[in-house]
């Protein structure tokens, strides 16, 4: 069956304000926050209820039609681009939060609630929702379970999955299930831990129960002026190495401060290589005792100029410098890569002077924003798309960061995921047994590999199938379910 | 070509392999032989040679918790991890570890403890084994954990990184060294608590933590279930950033103990110390040491019972363990993590077998038909769980242990999966996974 053909019963489904089909409408899902992947959708729903979310996929699963689940659409991977021959199940009609149980520190809510919405019901209560992507304003919190979602603390608070209990689920075969029980003990598999992260292959999330945090005593953030990113570097280790957890250790290269000046003005002290943002919170006691020793080993470490700021509005001057950085570098660069990779923590001096040495071998300039406490690097590889060769020249640097975070016994990904873009890279960090194992989880969920099929993994695996040396165009290819890189 | 018998492909595939005795039974079930490998490629080598000759194969590490769990339907080949006992990595600088799965849990402590860290998980003393700590494969394959898992999570939140070997001995890891890494499926969380029914785990990478400066322990008991139910939300809601908080009551009419731990800068510990002295009213007394009831699970020749559910049902949960207790004519000493939703009930070897199966009903009876609260019908249909995580035989024969389990047929699609012959510690999960 054809996606044009599932029109009017989806019509029936979602009702005719749920359904888009018109050509100019469908170009505004033909890509998610990672702009340079972009395919039409066959069709777009927009479902109100879990119920509907069901339907919709008993549907594309009779007629064998790929399905993709997007929520707010901001994903850094391409793991919600569409298919063409397929329809996207977006999620932000679903927006409801269904409770909140401060003293079992939980709240339900409906996938397509963003996540600042969580944390700003649970306050009034003196909860928080503990992570927080930078895009928290508009991202959803079913996008969030999908990519297991960080931010900048979860240094100290973890990630997603550390906040999630329960979850009700569609399976690609269109059943309603919960998978947990919301309490973090249901007995059997944790299905819930390995579904979060999954990146949509494994299913649609229709409703999350979350963890709530007690919001702390007492936060203080600083901010630390190095020469060079080394020190800064040295600064965090110090601080790792004194036994302190920080909520937050946040750096910036001379590059990233320079865009983040020219864009909001945020007034880091001039001429710095580096800055740290280093962000405690907790016991008011612990806090001040930590902020005293951070102070003292970014002394040590030689940092030029410290402040602090412990009520909201110097914090968010603080943060704002760190939290444009992103949009900041289009000011100084035509076109960028994000790139996302992670390297032990040990090992970032030993990396960022490498990343610095590819730069200027290349002639590409590359801004480091990253969050140091867990190595996780955001380098923005800056390039001219006018100039001919320089894009490719940029995709070059930026893989390569790629190959130095693999050697270094890190990741290709922290945060935004493998997705569309980055599943020829797997091979390199995993075994075809690694992937092999991975994807029977997958068969487990989805024999059919209709859902979000062609993300993270570079070969779909043929439910069933024995690994070993493939011969010809693989099935899923050939019949047009999956795709190769 | 001469047949292999299948001592001989065990051995070709392990050095140490050995027939089984009596203090290798399984929940009571006696294997046929023990393989105790000592590499990853040993460990590969075997399983493949037990597929291949059809061997069912349960994993144990020391021995504290094999009876845990349902017992397997078959067991022909122990795979007996305590030679895998290599501590490969402790970057202190990464605050990782990574770690081969027969290391003992004190073991690691040692080490870690030198560079003033800790993977941050209570771990019961042993079952009646005195002195005898379990790996840190064991305590992956059950997901246990104690007191402090309400402010560290349980085995799932801390690892970071798996190897497993799959029934057919393929050799496969996901995760890493990094903490912060989303490449590709977390299947260590598959595999922690998957009591080895999906793979043989023969190493993790765990975050650790540091250890705290200081830690107190403030202790108040109370009258009934509603007063220190009260009490221990009134601690999990307070600024006061409790790292446990725990209650203990060894009888139907005695007190109800609740004692909280406090960690971090020494003045700023006694300071909270102070504030909770006012949360929970008279008669708290301030300790460095945690009360002899602590983190304690007695699991020898008992029934032990843990029960999950949503913190805020505390009062619900404690009067359906009563109303359970009366009608089965038992009294179980009721005791664990309260605020953060896991308690642990607990019968003698006295108790009757029968009375035990109608306590086990009444409970779970009772759970069913808790409040749901504030989140109305909208919520996860089931909002608490009573498994047994242990029994003697007798009770064992009689009681379902698992109970009711949400997306039953979902997990049965991953074990056929990840373990289609069905050879990997068979029936030991629920459902007879």
């Amino acid at each position: 069956m054809t996606v044009q053909a599932m029109i009017p019963r989806m019509t029936e489904i979602c009702g005719p304000a749920g359904v888009v089909a018109d050509p100019a409408e469908l170009r505004t899902y033909e890509c998610d926050g990672l702009t340079s992947h972009r395919a039409m959708p066959g069709l777009v729903v927009l479902p109100e209820t879990a119920e509907q979310v069901a339907a919709v996929v008993t549907e594309c699963a009779r007629a064998g039609v790929p399905f993709v689940a997007r929520g707010s659409g901001t994903g850094l991977s391409g793991g919600a681009l569409p298919r063409t021959d397929g329809v996207l199940i977006v999620t932000s009609r679903m927006r409801r939060i269904i409770a909140i149980d401060p003293v079992s520190q939980r709240a339900i809510v409906e996938p397509g609630v963003t996540n600042l919405a969580v944390s700003n019901a649970a306050r009034p209560y003196g909860y928080f929702y503990a992570p927080d992507p930078s895009s928290q304003v508009i991202c959803s919190v079913g996008g969030n379970v999908a990519e297991n979602s960080g931010g900048a603390h979860c240094l100290k608070h973890g990630f997603t999955v550390h906040h999630v209990t329960g979850l009700q689920i569609v399976t690609p075969a269109g059943e309603l299930t919960w998978l947990g029980d919301g309490t973090g003990a249901a007995p059997g598999y944790d299905l819930v831990g390995a579904f979060t992260g999954s990146e949509g292959t494994l299913g649609i999330v229709t409703k999350i129960v979350v963890r709530l945090t007690r919001i702390p005593q007492a936060i203080t953030t600083l901010l630390a002026a190095f020469e060079t990113t080394g020190a800064g570097g040295a600064a965090v280790s110090a601080i790792i190495g004194a036994g302190i957890l920080p909520a937050a250790i946040e750096m910036m290269d001379a590059l990233a401060i320079e865009a983040a000046e020219a864009a909001v003005h945020c007034n880091y002290p001039a001429g710095a290589g580096a800055v740290l943002v280093v962000e405690l919170d907790g016991p008011e006691a612990d806090v001040r005792r930590d902020g005293a020793a951070v102070r003292a080993l970014c002394q040590e470490a030689g940092c030029t100029e410290i402040r602090a700021a412990d009520d909201p509005a110097e914090r968010a001057a603080i943060w704002a410098g760190r939290k444009s950085a992103f949009a900041a570098v289009g000011r100084i660069s035509q076109a960028y890569l994000v790139q996302d990779g992670v390297v032990p923590r040990t090992a970032l001096g030993e990396v960022l002077d490498k990343i610095a040495a590819l730069a200027q071998a290349s002639g590409i300039r590359v801004a480091n924003v990253f969050h140091a406490g867990d190595g996780n690097l955001h380098p923005l590889v800056l390039y001219n798309d006018a100039t001919p060769g320089e894009e490719a020249a940029a995709e070059e640097v930026s893989g390569a960061i790629l190959d130095l975070c693999i050697e270094h016994g890190g990741s290709i990904t922290g945060e935004h995921g493998v997705g569309t873009d980055k599943s020829r890279y797997m091979p390199r960090m995993f075994t075809p047994e690694d992937l092999d194992t991975m994807q029977l989880l997958r068969c487990a969920f989805d024999p059919a590999g209709l859902c979000n099929p062609g993300k993270i993994f570079p070969t779909p695996r043929l439910c069933g199938e024995v690994p070993g040396p493939r011969r010809g165009v693989h099935p899923l290819v050939a019949s047009g379910q999956a795709e190769q890189f | 070509m001469t047949p292999v018998t299948v001592p001989g492909a065990l051995a070709r595939a392990c050095r140490a392999v050995r027939p089984a005795g009596p203090r290798d039974t399984v929940a009571d079930v006696m294997p046929e032989w023990v393989a105790a490998p000592a590499s990853l490629a040993e460990a590969s080598a075997l399983l493949a040679a037990a597929t291949e000759h059809g061997l069912a194969v349960v994993p144990r590490g020391s021995g504290t918790a094999v009876g845990w769990g349902a017992p397997p339907t078959r067991c022909d080949l122990l795979i007996d991890t305590l030679r895998l006992d290599q501590v490969v990595e402790h970057e202190a600088g990464d605050l990782v570890a990574r770690v081969q799965a027969g290391v003992t849990m004190a073991g690691l402590a040692g080490v870690l403890r030198s560079a003033g860290q800790q993977l941050a998980l209570d771990v019961p003393p042993g079952n009646g084994s005195r002195g005898v700590s379990p790996t840190v494969g064991g305590v992956l394959a059950t997901g246990a954990a104690g007191p402090r898992r309400l402010r560290y999570g349980t085995p799932r939140d801390l690892v970071i990184g798996i190897t497993v070997v799959r029934a057919d001995g393929t050799v496969a890891k996901s995760g890493g060294k990094v903490v912060k890494n989303v490449a590709g499926y977390d299947l260590g969380k598959l595999y922690t608590g998957s009591y080895g029914t999906l793979g043989l785990i023969t190493e993790a990478v765990f975050r650790l933590h540091p250890l705290p400066a200081a830690s107190v322990f403030v202790t108040a008991g109370y009258a009934g279930p509603d007063a220190a139910a009260r009490a221990v939300a009134a601690a999990g809601g307070s600024d006061l950033a409790p790292t446990a908080i725990e209650i203990d009551r060894p009888g139907r009419d005695g007190l109800i103990s609740v004692a909280v731990l406090l960690e971090g800068d020494p003045d700023g510990v006694a300071e909270r110390a102070a504030g909770l002295r006012g949360v929970l009213g008279a008669g708290t007394a301030v300790a460095d040491r945690p009360p002899p009831w602590w983190a304690r699970l007695d699991t020898a020749d008992r029934t032990v019972i843990r029960i999950a559910f949503w913190a805020a049902a505390l009062p619900g949960v404690l009067a359906a363990v009563d109303s359970a207790g009366r009608a089965a004519g038992l009294d179980p000493a009721v005791g664990g993590s309260a605020a953060a939703g896991v308690l642990h009930a607990g019968l003698g070897r006295d108790a009757a077998p029968g009375a035990v199966a109608d306590f086990l009903a009444g409970l779970r009876d009772g759970l069913a038909g808790l409040e749901p609260g504030s989140a109305g019908g909208a919520g996860p249909p089931a909002r608490a769980s009573a498994i047994v995580l242990t029994a003697p035989g007798p009770v064992r024969d009689r009681v379902d242990l698992w109970g009711p389990v949400p997306a039953l047929s979902l997990m049965r699609a991953v074990k056929d999966q990840f373990d289609p012959g069905h050879l990997m510690a068979p029936g030991r999960l629920t459902g007879g996974i």
